[in-house]
């Protein structure tokens, strides 16, 4: 599809030697009352911890790529990177396009505006203009189920319906990057299998996709490509085929 | 250039944060946007009874002279209380899409300052009221308005940054905003003040200065000091300069302590 196939293509997303330190003090100090009290005292100290280190990885147009890895060994915080939330204490991330990040649906919404009124404050802030917007709001609305309810507060909406908003309105283009993180678990079951047709349809589209998941068989079915972190730390990377049985070990299945 | 070019590619962002802080500002209640003019001019008429009476004023323009100090210290101090706010309010938003972060002070800036320039209209009737007719000076109302627009931006970034990692300063703010209402003249003549040893207190204060050119271009008067639109100019794009520096270098902290 791309007229750049057989000449050197552009990697979508380039990881180079990331690494991500948080300073974990054991209270936090958030007023100036304390600050000056613990500072006198010595008593601020900080734990290094490493969240990340030293991640390399280099993903093509088109690749899916499943994160695998125990609670806690960062993935989450390996997908802020990438998505640019979290500035890396060492190294870079090159990304090759626009990045949609499908993390904690609806964290982003605010509560006192209508479904409506939400579609185009969370399109924008995703950087699409109003005309986009505009017209695919029928789009929308048809693929989040929310009907009438669209100009109710959110306030009022049950914790399926914002999710279901959240996925209708960060899935309407195809952005050349996505992350998903454990969101196919979302609404009941008709949503779910919507939703996992849809991210499908996006990947035919030549999308590039990071995934999170415990469940390997949802990795299985939608990667090709896999990585297993631990502590922080890179341990295994390579095709599906391979990484899944190594992480089912992993886990004591 | 590049920043330039970055900030350009979120103006629909910043435009949808302005119209977000606009309408959910008097939502739901029944006067909506009319309260932004009826607040200050209520205020005013609590303030000209008693302090009129308190001070023996007989000036016919004095609830003109209240409300121009009303209005303009009221845009500064929403303007950087909920700019001081504005990362904590959107934390959501941080913590999970990559949007330039500057964008969530300026935007409660610029809505605060809309909502000030339609509160603006109440000054009209108010002069005829108290017998000042347009006249050709008005036309320069931007100057004041620019300038005070500029100093609140430039305090509202200092104070966004410092509010991430200390939130105390929101109650120290509060107590600063009401020292510097006194040190205004909101309410009161200055020529007293101005004689007395304190006549620091007004003269270093930009947004005094400020007001002061806002009612020399409304009502008229003595002639006015081009000092005061200097030294406000100065002192604003000095503060501005401290707060954009004092964000840009703090900012990648901000997610890990909001």
């Amino acid at each position: 599809m791309s007229t750049d196939k057989n000449t050197g293509k552009k990697p979508a997303l380039i990881v180079e030697d990331i690494g991500m330190k948080f300073n974990l003090s054991s209270e936090k100090v958030d007023s100036f009352k304390e600050y000056v009290i613990k500072s006198i005292r010595h008593q601020i100290s900080y734990d290094e911890f490493w969240a990340l280190e030293h991640i390399n990885f280099t993903l093509n147009k088109g690749d899916r790529l499943g994160i695998l890895g125990l609670n806690g060994a960062g993935k989450s915080t390996l997908l802020k990177v990438i998505a640019g939330v979290f500035k890396p204490t060492t190294g870079r991330v090159i990304r090759n396009g626009k990045i949609v990040p499908l993390l904690e649906l609806g964290a982003g919404f605010d509560q006192q505006y209508t479904g409506r009124e939400n579609i185009y404050l969370y399109g924008t802030v995703l950087g699409y203009s109003k005309k986009y917007l505009d017209e695919k709001f029928d789009e929308i609305l048809e693929f989040s189920e929310l009907g009438k309810f669209i100009d109710v507060p959110l306030k009022n909406y049950s914790s399926g319906m914002k999710s279901k908003l959240g996925f209708s309105i960060a899935t309407i283009s195809n952005p050349e990057i996505l992350i998903l993180d454990e969101v196919l678990s979302v609404g009941d079951a008709k949503f779910r299998k919507k939703s996992e047709a849809k991210i499908m349809s996006m990947m035919d589209g030549g999308t590039t996709v990071l995934f999170v998941s415990h469940s390997i068989d949802q990795v299985c079915a939608i990667c090709n490509k896999a990585m297993i972190l631990d502590h922080g730390h890179l341990i295994e990377y390579g095709d599906i085929e391979e990484i899944a049985p190594i992480y089912n070990k992993m886990v004591g299945d | 250039m590049e920043y330039f070019r970055n900030f350009w590619g979120h103006r629909y962002l910043l435009a949808e944060l302005v119209k977000k802080g606009i309408k959910l500002k008097y939502r739901r209640s029944y006067l909506g946007i009319i309260w932004s003019l009826l607040e200050p001019l209520l205020t005013t008429i609590v303030l000209t009874v008693v302090f009129g009476t308190l001070f023996g004023v007989k000036d016919q323009s004095y609830p003109l002279y209240v409300l121009c100090g009303r209005l303009l210290f009221s845009l500064f101090s929403s303007g950087t209380t909920s700019a001081m706010k504005s990362i904590r309010d959107n934390a959501g938003m941080i913590k999970k899409v990559y949007v330039p972060k500057y964008l969530y002070p300026m935007a409660s800036i610029l809505f605060n300052f809309v909502i000030f320039l339609i509160s603006l209209i109440i000054l009209i009737p108010l002069s005829l009221y108290c017998g000042v007719y347009p006249k050709a000076s008005w036309l320069l109302i931007f100057v004041p308005l620019i300038l005070l627009l500029m100093l609140t931006f430039g305090v509202g970034m200092i104070l966004a940054t410092v509010n991430v990692f200390f939130r105390d300063m929101e109650y120290l703010w509060e107590v600063f905003k009401l020292l510097i209402m006194y040190m205004s003249a909101v309410f009161y003549y200055p020529e007293r003040l101005l004689d007395s040893p304190y006549a620091f207190l007004l003269k270093y204060n930009p947004l005094y200065c400020i007001i002061e050119m806002f009612r020399y271009v409304l009502i008229g008067g003595e002639t006015y000091s081009i000092h005061h639109a200097e030294y406000a100019f100065g002192s604003a794009l000095i503060l501005i300069v401290i707060g954009c520096i004092a964000f840009y270098k703090k900012q990648d902290k901000f997610i890990l302590n909001i």
